[in-house]
């Protein structure tokens, strides 16, 4: 009996660790990303994965390079 | 205050900013708080292609024109204002406070903006006080001689 709970506890922390690293893994994808605000006010986000954001995305990584050093 | 001048007030007012530069549209460098000059050219070289690229996302005609971006990567963010003369670009760590950022880069525009105002118009007063002394100067010669 005390086995199975220890098996039952392993397998949810195992499981609550797992959710943790897919949620942070996918935040830090999705952070990934250019806004663009424009004269009216408006802002355009651009994604990682969207043409606009894939094409802006290695020039604004460019530019924090070249700042760093 | 000169250009050098407003990006270390900016520096010094916006802690998540790690550097700056001021730049033309072309990405010609005004002033930097980088030590090393190659590295200001890249970085406003690198800042104003975002910015011409990023104009390219709305080609409506008669769409507002682009005012500002902010680049987010994993490792931090660039952003870049400009007004009509020139463009300011900084670098900052990961998930900076966004809204205070561009309020800080926009208020290093709008005093370098009154800065050159200001030099214009002095300027222009000097030249027009020149001009008046020369005329009155060539008046008392005339006549004199007359």
């Amino acid at each position: 009996m005390k086995a199975r709970s220890a098996v039952g506890l392993l397998a949810a922390g195992a499981a609550l660790a797992g959710a943790i690293v897919f949620v942070r893994t996918k935040s830090q994808v999705e952070r990934e990303h250019v806004d663009v605000y424009f004269a009216d006010g408006s802002m355009v986000s651009l994604e990682a994965g969207s043409a606009d954001g894939d094409r802006l995305l290695p020039l604004a990584r460019r530019a924090l390079a070249s700042a760093r050093g | 205050m000169d250009a050098a001048q407003a990006l270390a007030d900016l520096t010094e007012i916006s802690a998540q900013i790690e550097a700056a530069v001021l730049a033309d549209h072309d990405g010609s460098v005004v002033a930097s708080t980088l030590d090393d000059e190659a590295a200001a050219n890249a970085f406003a070289e690198a800042a104003a292609e975002l910015l011409a690229a990023a104009d390219e996302v709305r080609t409506e005609p008669g769409s507002d024109p682009l005012v500002q971006i902010e680049g987010a990567a994993l490792d931090g963010s660039v952003f870049v204002a400009k007004d009509d003369r020139h463009l300011v670009a900084a670098v900052t760590k990961p998930r900076p406070t966004v809204g205070l950022v561009f309020y800080d880069l926009k208020t290093c525009l709008r005093m370098l903006e009154r800065e050159e105002e200001a030099k214009a118009a002095k300027a222009t007063e000097t030249a027009t006080r020149r001009r008046t002394t020369t005329k009155k100067k060539t008046e008392e010669a005339e006549s004199e001689s007359s």
